[in-house]
């Protein structure tokens, strides 16, 4: 069956629209179930009016479906929450080189078909932006991948003197060869040689990054993915590629710039200046000398029984130590003796955009229970206990008071404000900042040291026996 | 399509997707990142495209899967590895973002 070109358009408008009214669904929890279901049954019209389009080899298309498929669904159903941010990178890497491929195999075919002309101008330039953003989206994504994961490379930043010399330089190649490729498309191998050296700048600048801002790299290669798609669809002078790769770009730079905010620092400097090289100002025996006091989950538990007022300020820590479920019990505990418990949520917690809230809800907590930043800050004074379960810099009242520190200006959490602030840590070790945090030796604040996770559900026990 | 039609809708989607998404609330970023990667699975169009399509003149079979009776040419073959990808997006990236969405669900 093969249809006319203008129902096939048709389906596309019909799958676009699906897809930005998808996105709007996820405007709140109630619509988001049905948003997401509406982006899938537009990405369904679109593969079926792609293959209703023309004479296509579908046994060779239907091998390629099912195997993606089996291995998207393993992925989607065995992956750990806490692990989301990297399936989420995985997936970035995989739009990338997805046009990588796409892009190449235009290229090699329209060269080689004698009844065409040569593609023009605006496909080579397409094509070659596809090369490159693809190419620094598959490798940048693996290198962030392996970062989260904790395999291959470290997750530390990786620096070295003239790396920006490098990476200028890679940059100038790249361009180079994109003009070499719209001049003459017929060295095809060059593609591949920009699509290579794509790849190395895409490692290099993701290695040079910490993980602690990866959430602000997985933003920005969530962008990118979007984009090799638009460009792919400048290539195939195809009207759904562009609206949907559009709209995947815009997300992604959306989310880039609330990181950012969130941390009061460009984009350039998460990039290229990077907290891996600051030079510790205070040494931690000054912030703390002898006025760091510390506790036990036994007088976390009294603390708690009298409390009214209770806010968690949960971080990566909570991920790391899998506390989530032990917090959502003494969430249960608490809220059934009557006290207020809410989670004060910073957007740069965790590894990712918005990875607490999975975690949370995951857990069962209630998203009425999850407060922003913005909206919490307000009514700190009047909390009875806060809780920092695996966080540190976004509770760092530093980022208020020092205009020279490396956080300053970057909102923070104003735990500092509660009545008593218990901070669950294993050490007194400084956060990804590298700097000390003169919360600890606050007068209203406890050091509880140990596991997360057993933390909690020791005093989740001590308050049960209380009782 | 002429180049200016192509940047228009480009221009449009872009502004529309602002629109849109900054109406999300941060508690779901992590569903419209993996949302987002299933949408960007759109490449999937362009690969069925390149793997499906007939050969040219000049292409010639590059690889064959035995047994299958698949003759490929090289730019088949890109385009069949093209479709496990954006597959994987598409069906990893919806069924990922269902399983979180469905956490965030009410329980009354």
């Amino acid at each position: 069956m093969v249809l006319p070109q203008a129902i096939i358009n048709i389906a596309y408008l019909i799958a676009s629209i699906l897809f930005i009214a998808g996105l709007k669904g996820l405007s709140h929890p109630r619509t988001a179930i049905r948003g997401n279901l509406m982006g899938g049954l537009g990405m369904l019209i679109a593969i079926l009016a792609t293959v209703a389009a023309k004479k296509l080899d579908l046994e060779l298309i239907i091998l390629g479906i099912v195997i993606g498929s089996a291995i998207g669904a393993v992925l989607a159903t065995r992956i750990q929450m806490t692990a989301m941010p990297q399936m989420v990178a995985l997936l970035n890497g995989f739009g990338g080189i997805a046009s990588v491929l796409v892009a190449g195999a235009e290229l090699l075919k329209s060269v080689l078909n004698p009844e065409t002309p040569d593609p023009d101008l605006q496909t080579l330039v397409a094509i070659a932006a596809s090369g490159f953003i693809g190419g620094v989206t598959f490798w940048g994504s693996l290198v962030a991948f392996g970062k989260l994961q904790g395999v291959v490379v470290p997750d530390r930043p990786v620096r070295y003197s003239g790396e920006q010399i490098v990476k200028v330089l890679l940059l100038l190649i790249s361009i180079a060869l994109a003009v070499f490729i719209v001049l003459d498309p017929h060295d095809t191998y060059l593609y591949w040689v920009l699509a290579g050296v794509a790849s190395i700048l895409g490692v290099l600048l993701v290695i040079a990054i910490g993980g602690a801002d990866m959430p602000v790299v997985i933003a920005l290669l969530n962008s990118y993915s979007g984009l090799a798609a638009a460009a792919t669809g400048f290539v195939l002078s195809n009207n759904v590629l562009i609206i949907a790769g559009s709209l995947v770009g815009a997300s992604g730079i959306i989310l880039t710039d609330i990181m950012c905010r969130a941390m009061n620092r460009s984009l350039a400097n998460v990039l290229f200046g990077g907290f891996g090289e600051i030079v510790v100002t205070a040494s931690g025996d000054d912030v703390y000398g002898g006025k760091v006091k510390s506790t036990s989950a036994e007088e976390l538990a009294m603390l708690l029984e009298t409390a009214q007022r209770v806010v968690f300020v949960p971080g990566y820590g909570m991920a790391v130590s899998q506390a989530q479920h032990a917090v959502r019990d003494m969430f249960n505990l608490l809220e059934s003796r009557g006290i207020t418990v809410e989670f004060a949520i910073h957007p740069v917690a965790g590894r990712m955009p918005g990875h607490m809230n999975v975690l949370l809800a995951e857990a069962d907590i209630p998203y009425d229970k999850l407060i922003e930043m913005d909206d919490i800050n307000p009514t700190m004074g009047q909390v009875d206990v806060a809780i920092v379960l695996g966080a540190n810099d976004v509770v760092n009242p530093v980022a208020r008071t020092d205009p020279k520190s490396p956080i300053a200006g970057m909102p923070i959490i104003d735990v500092d404000r509660a009545k008593t602030v218990i901070i669950i840590k294993r050490s007194l070790s400084p956060g990804f900042a590298g700097i000390p945090n003169p919360l600890f030796a606050a007068d209203n604040a406890l050091m509880l040291f140990g596991d997360g996770k057993k933390v909690i559900q020791e005093s989740v026990s001590a308050l049960k026996e209380a009782s | 399509m002429d180049f200016v039609s192509i940047l228009t809708i480009f221009v449009l989607a872009i502004y529309v997707g602002w629109e849109v998404i900054t109406k999300v609330p941060p508690i779901l970023h992590t569903p419209l990142m993996s949302g987002s990667n299933a949408i960007s699975g759109i490449t999937i169009v362009g690969a069925l495209l390149s793997a499906g399509g007939a050969m040219v003149a000049n292409e010639h079979v590059f690889l064959t899967i035995p047994g299958l009776e698949i003759h490929l040419s090289l730019a088949k073959l890109l385009g069949f590895s093209a479709v496990i990808f954006a597959t994987i997006n598409v069906v990893g990236g919806f069924m990922v973002t269902h399983r979180m969405l469905e956490m965030f669900k009410r329980k009354d």
